[in-house]
Formats: structure tokens, C-alpha cells, sequence
């Protein structure tokens, strides 16, 4: 593999100054010459790039951000955001799913229900995880412990990141779009307070069979959308080349969730994308976390269902002409 | 809800929309069965619900065909007709793709929802139809479909809907894929208020519309032999599946592994569903009577 393959292409001008600055910092150190002044001015530059270049990115590019290969996925979020993470295996009906993840954790004193879809680093872990493309079991192992949450009136988080839910034989067989359907309507209902974030790939069914909640939240460079942006230009122009104009007709980015009313809030990612200050981007979306889970906890829980489902009630367009 | 007559003006636009898809069939008078390629005189195809008497291959029928063969007599009013469909990305292409799918059948949209009488009972139906922009949901299907629930529980009537379907409007964006959220989430309204409610699938039900109130039904039937599930595709991608089974994606596969409750050809649907709702009437009567 080259060593750029983990790059992207509008990231090549910073990661050159990355590296310009990494090769002083590395002779700083073997000669002992103090250049302190030189690399802050570089990184000065740097920032400035990355300013530049961010403010000018197209929904495709955010797209590619979102899946970037070192964007951190729901695990590396787990393991800074929470004190305490206790994983819960299994549907009870056929299998455990490693594409969903999700279980007990603690969020400084509060106890809470996670669950999330996970991606895999390496080639090993992609096809272990599936890509992050739950099954039936994924999605029932999911409902499983939101309605253990609801048991005992912890709140859930739902960490959504997934190209679409698996669509395979055996998915089928088990009944990948019932499991999808009845995740939404007992979210619908659920007695206990709901976050969702996207922070990666929300992908279509995929992605709403767990993003039914009170709040929904996106990370800055993830996406959100009907259909990979590709799908659509297959689709609408029978060109999958073109997905840069389908991510920009579906806006597919996070401004885009917020246009059309559909997201609460966006949490800001870290100069560069999450993949550049991991720490960063967790301590972001863990205040993010906290306030929204501290507001619906004063809610009774009637008022909050009976927000909820106005929440969903009102979502697409439609006019309604005189007769 | 606004009710308009199914024999009113709209009805009149359908109905003769639904002949002129007859009339449309190859060559006037016959058909070629697409299935087991018998040639089919229309007027008997027509008498037989557009069932091919040779190999049973079921047609895809209109939603006001599907509702006349239904329905009591033609007992049906039409709700919220008045919704209007709306270019919710105000993507260039999406009104004069609307127009094409409006003039090729003559509805304004991919579905119709109202009130039938069924063996003299009211009930409230959502038919999509697959001939406007292939049955997908959109603002205005997911909005009919929800003020049809919605009527039937304020006024305890069971709930039918057909699928015929898709899937998600991608031309909708994320505002139609959470069409899927909002009509599973009124499916919830539905089962807490003790509704019956019954799916029916027809060819093709799939995707985002199979995957949202198509799988939440108390009772799921299916015609025979349609495609139905979370995509199309009859060919399994993944290469360590060597045995992609034959009914891959067919009702038949759907029944097979437990997701439907039984396969009924198109003439024996309606009195399927008078005895599915004879079922659940009878649980009504004892509420009544405690
Ligand atoms: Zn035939």
C-alpha cells in the first residue's frame, strides 16, 4: 500500500507540511538546535491551510471524509467518552452481531444504554465487523438492550455509522426489514430518554433503524442520506460516477441535515476532521452528549414521547392545496 | 381528512386511467404472458384480476383497480387528496420527473388512501400504486399514510394498507428516508390504540417501504411470486454464498423463513381479508360487551 492511501487528495497539501514539520521536529531533536519559532510558523501556515481548504470543501469531499479510513469510529469514541464501558453481546435469537455493538457505560456519574454501529480498522476487522453493515440480529441485539435501558430508565446514546444496513442472503432470510421496521416503532415509544449521532456514514435504512430518537445529532463531517450519493446518480442519472452531484442534490452533510430541519444539532469536529485530534472530537460530542442527556432527563416522560413522535410526526414535505 | 367521492371527478380520471393501461396492453387484444410467455386475451385477462389463467403469473395492478376489486360495489371515498407533492431539495429534475409519472398515469401521487367497505365494514385502505414513480414514498405518501392511521384510530376502524413499492423517493433525500421513521412511528399509535391492521403485499414491495409500515402489520400477506425485500437484487453479491436459493427475494423465500403469513392468490385476497377482519371484529364485541 502506498503510504498516502489513507490520505485524501485535498489532505496531500497539509499532509506536506505535516511532514516538513515532523522531519524539523525529528532533526531538532537528534542536533539539539532549538527551532521553535520555525515550527510554529509552519504550523501557523498549516492551520491556516486547513481553514482554507475546509471552507471550501463539496458535499463529495465531506463524503469522503466521512469515511475516511482514519476517521474514528464508534469504539474510539466509547473508549474516551465514558469512564466505564461494559459490553453486551447478542440477540437471544440467533447470534451475536460485531457490526452493532453496544452495552453498559458510564458517562461521568450517569448511567447509561449505548449502542452503535462499528467499522473495522484493518482488512481483518472490516470483514469481521462486515463494513459496519448490521444484520437482523445486529438491529435486534440493539432493541434488546434499549428496552433493557427502558427497564430501568437509563437513557440511551445511538452511535449511527454505517454505508447501509447488510443486504445479503442470510440477512434476508432472517428478516433484515422487519428488524429495521420494529427498531423504529418501539424507538417511537421507548419510555426513556434517546440520542442519536451520526458521526461517520449514515446510511439510509441502515442507519435509521437505530437514529429514531429525541434528539439527533451529527458530527460536523459525517453524512447522512437515503442513499449513497453513488446510488442515487445510478439511479436518477444511471451514472455512479457521478455521486459528487448526488451528494450535493441529496445534501448529504451535516449543514444539509440542519437545512431541511431534520438535525438538532451539529457538533463541531476538531481543525481538519475528528481523524486529526481524536481527543478533541470525543471531548466535543461528550459535552454535546451531556447537555442534551441532562436537558430530556427533566422531562416527564409522557411529554417527552409526546415530543418525540411530533418530532417525527412533522418530518417531509408536502403542501396541502384548497378544494 | 377531506373525502371526495370515488365516483367523483378524480374516480372518473382514475378509472379511465385504468382502461387506458388495458388498452394499452401490446397489440390491443392479446398479451403475452411475460412469465410463461402463453398468449392472453385481455378481456379474459381482465375477468381473471390480470392472473394469467395458464402459469398464475399475477400482473401488477393500479391502486384504483386494486381498490375496485376490493371494495364492496365501488364503496370507497378518497381522503387527503388534496396533498400535494412538494420538490423538498429543490432539485432541478424532481418537478419534470413528476410530470412525466402524472401524465403517464394520470394520478398526482403513488398512493390512495380512503375508506372502503369490506363485506359492509368500514376500513380504512392505503394503496400504493407501481406504475407512478415505481410506488415510492415520499412527503406526501408518508403524510396519507400517516392521516390514515391516524383517522383510524380516531374512528376505530381496521387498517389495510397494499405495498407496491420501491422504496424510499431518492429524489426526496434524508426528508424521505425519514418517511420510514414517521410511518413506523404511527404504527406504534396504531397497535397501542388495539387497531387491526393488516399489510398486504403486492409486487414489488421492498426497501424503505417494506422496511417501514410494510413489516408491522398484526397479519402480513402476500401475493404469490412478487419481489420483496430490502433491495432488489435477485443475485447475492457475496462470493462465499454458493447457494443463492432459487426463490431469492420472492414471497415464496418471505414464507419460507417466516416473514409473512400466508401467500393468497389475487382472487382469494378479498375474502381472505373479510375473515382476517371477522378475527379481529369479534374482539371488539367483547370489549363492547365488557
Ligand atoms: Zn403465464
Amino acid at each position: 500500500m502506498p503510504p498516502s492511501w489513507n490520505i485524501l487528495d485535498f489532505e496531500k497539501p497539509i499532509a506536506e507540511l505535516d511532514e516538513q514539520i515532523a522531519e524539523i521536529k525529528r532533526l531538532t531533536a537528534e542536533s539539539g538546535e532549538d527551532r521553535t519559532e520555525d515550527i510554529l510558523a509552519l504550523e501557523t501556515d498549516r492551520d491556516r491551510l486547513i481553514e482554507q481548504i475546509f471552507a471550501n470543501l463539496s458535499a463529495w469531499d465531506k463524503t469522503l471524509l466521512a469515511r475516511h479510513p482514519k476517521r474514528p469510529y464508534t469504539l474510539d469514541y466509547v473508549r474516551t467518552i465514558f469512564d466505564d464501558y461494559t459490553e453486551l453481546h447478542g440477540d437471544r435469537l440467533f447470534a451475536d452481531d460485531p457490526a452493532m455493538v453496544g452495552g453498559i457505560a458510564t458517562l461521568d456519574h450517569r448511567q447509561v444504554m449505548f449502542v452503535g454501529q462499528q467499522k473495522g480498522r484493518d482488512i481483518k476487522e472490516r470483514g469481521y465487523r462486515n463494513f459496519g453493515s448490521a444484520k437482523p440480529e445486529g438491529y435486534r441485539k440493539a432493541l434488546r438492550l434499549m428496552k433493557l435501558a427502558e427497564k430501568f430508565h437509563r437513557p440511551v446514546i445511538c452511535f449511527v455509522d454505517t454505508p447501509a444496513a447488510d443486504v445479503n442472503v442470510g440477512a434476508e432470510q432472517r428478516g433484515i426489514s422487519g428488524a429495521i421496521a420494529r427498531n423504529m416503532m418501539e424507538m417511537a415509544t421507548l419510555k426513556t430518554p434517546v440520542v442519536v449521532v451520526v458521526i461517520g456514514e449514515g446510511g439510509s435504512g441502515g442507519a435509521i433503524g437505530i437514529a429514531l430518537g429525541d434528539r439527533v445529532l451529527m458530527l460536523e463531517h459525517s453524512i447522512y442520506a437515503v442513499i449513497p450519493p453513488e446510488g442515487f446518480a445510478a439511479i436518477v442519472w444511471k451514472d455512479a460516477a457521478r455521486g459528487k452531484d448526488g451528494a450535493e442534490v441529496m445534501k448529504v452533510t451535516s449543514e444539509g441535515g440542519r437545512e431541511l430541519g431534520l438535525v438538532d444539532e451539529v457538533v463541531k469536529e476538531p481543525l481538519g476532521g475528528a481523524h486529526r485530534n481524536m481527543d478533541l472530537a470525543a471531548r466535543n460530542l461528550k459535552a454535546a452528549l451531556v447537555k442534551h442527556i441532562d436537558e430530556l432527563l427533566e422531562v416527564p416522560i409522557p411529554e417527552l414521547l409526546d415530543t418525540r413522535y411530533k418530532k417525527f410526526r412533522g418530518m417531509g414535505a408536502y403542501s396541502e392545496k384548497m378544494i | 381528512m377531506t373525502p371526495a367521492p370515488w365516483f367523483g371527478r378524480r374516480a372518473k380520471a382514475a378509472r379511465k386511467t385504468a382502461r387506458q393501461s388495458v388498452d394499452a396492453l401490446p397489440d390491443g387484444l392479446w398479451t403475452k404472458c411475460p412469465q410463461c410467455s402463453e398468449i392472453l386475451f385481455n378481456k379474459e385477462l381482465l375477468k381473471n384480476m390480470r392472473v394469467c389463467n395458464k402459469c398464475g403469473y399475477h400482473y401488477i395492478l393500479g391502486a384504483a383497480e386494486r381498490i375496485e376489486s376490493i371494495v364492496d360495489d365501488g364503496a370507497f371515498e378518497e381522503m387527503d387528496a388534496n396533498l400535494a407533492t412538494v420538490n423538498v431539495l429543490e432539485f432541478d429534475e424532481y418537478e419534470p420527473k413528476l410530470a412525466k409519472w402524472r401524465a403517464k398515469t394520470g394520478m398526482e401521487e403513488a398512493i390512495i388512501t380512503g375508506v372502503g367497505e369490506i363485506d359492509g365494514r368500514s376500513v380504512v385502505l392505503g394503496v400504493l400504486d407501481f406504475h407512478f414513480w415505481a410506488g415510492t414514498m415520499g412527503g406526501v405518501v408518508g403524510e396519507r399514510v400517516v392521516r390514515a392511521m391516524e383517522f383510524a384510530i380516531q374512528n376505530d376502524m381496521p387498517v389495510i394498507m397494499f405495498i407496491a413499492s420501491g422504496g424510499i423517493r431518492v429524489t426526496e433525500g434524508l426528508p424521505g428516508l425519514m418517511q420510514m421513521a414517521k410511518t413506523s412511528a404511527a404504527c406504534a399509535k396504531l397497535h397501542e390504540a388495539g387497531i387491526p391492521y393488516i399489510v398486504v403485499l403486492t409486487d414489488n414491495s421492498l426497501a424503505g417501504v417494506l422496511a417501514s409500515y410494510g413489516s408491522l402489520g398484526d397479519f402480513t400477506i402476500s401475493e404469490p411470486g412478487l419481489l420483496t425485500g430490502l433491495t432488489a437484487d435477485r443475485v447475492a453479491k457475496q462470493a462465499q454464498v454458493v447457494n443463492v436459493p432459487d426463490n431469492f427475494r420472492r414471497a415464496e423465500f418471505a414464507l419460507q423463513n417466516g416473514h409473512i403469513d400466508r401467500i393468497v392468490p389475487r382472487k382469494d385476497l378479498k375474502p381472505t381479508l373479510i375473515k382476517l377482519l371477522a378475527f379481529c371484529r369479534e374482539q371488539e364485541d367483547n370489549e363492547d360487551a365488557a
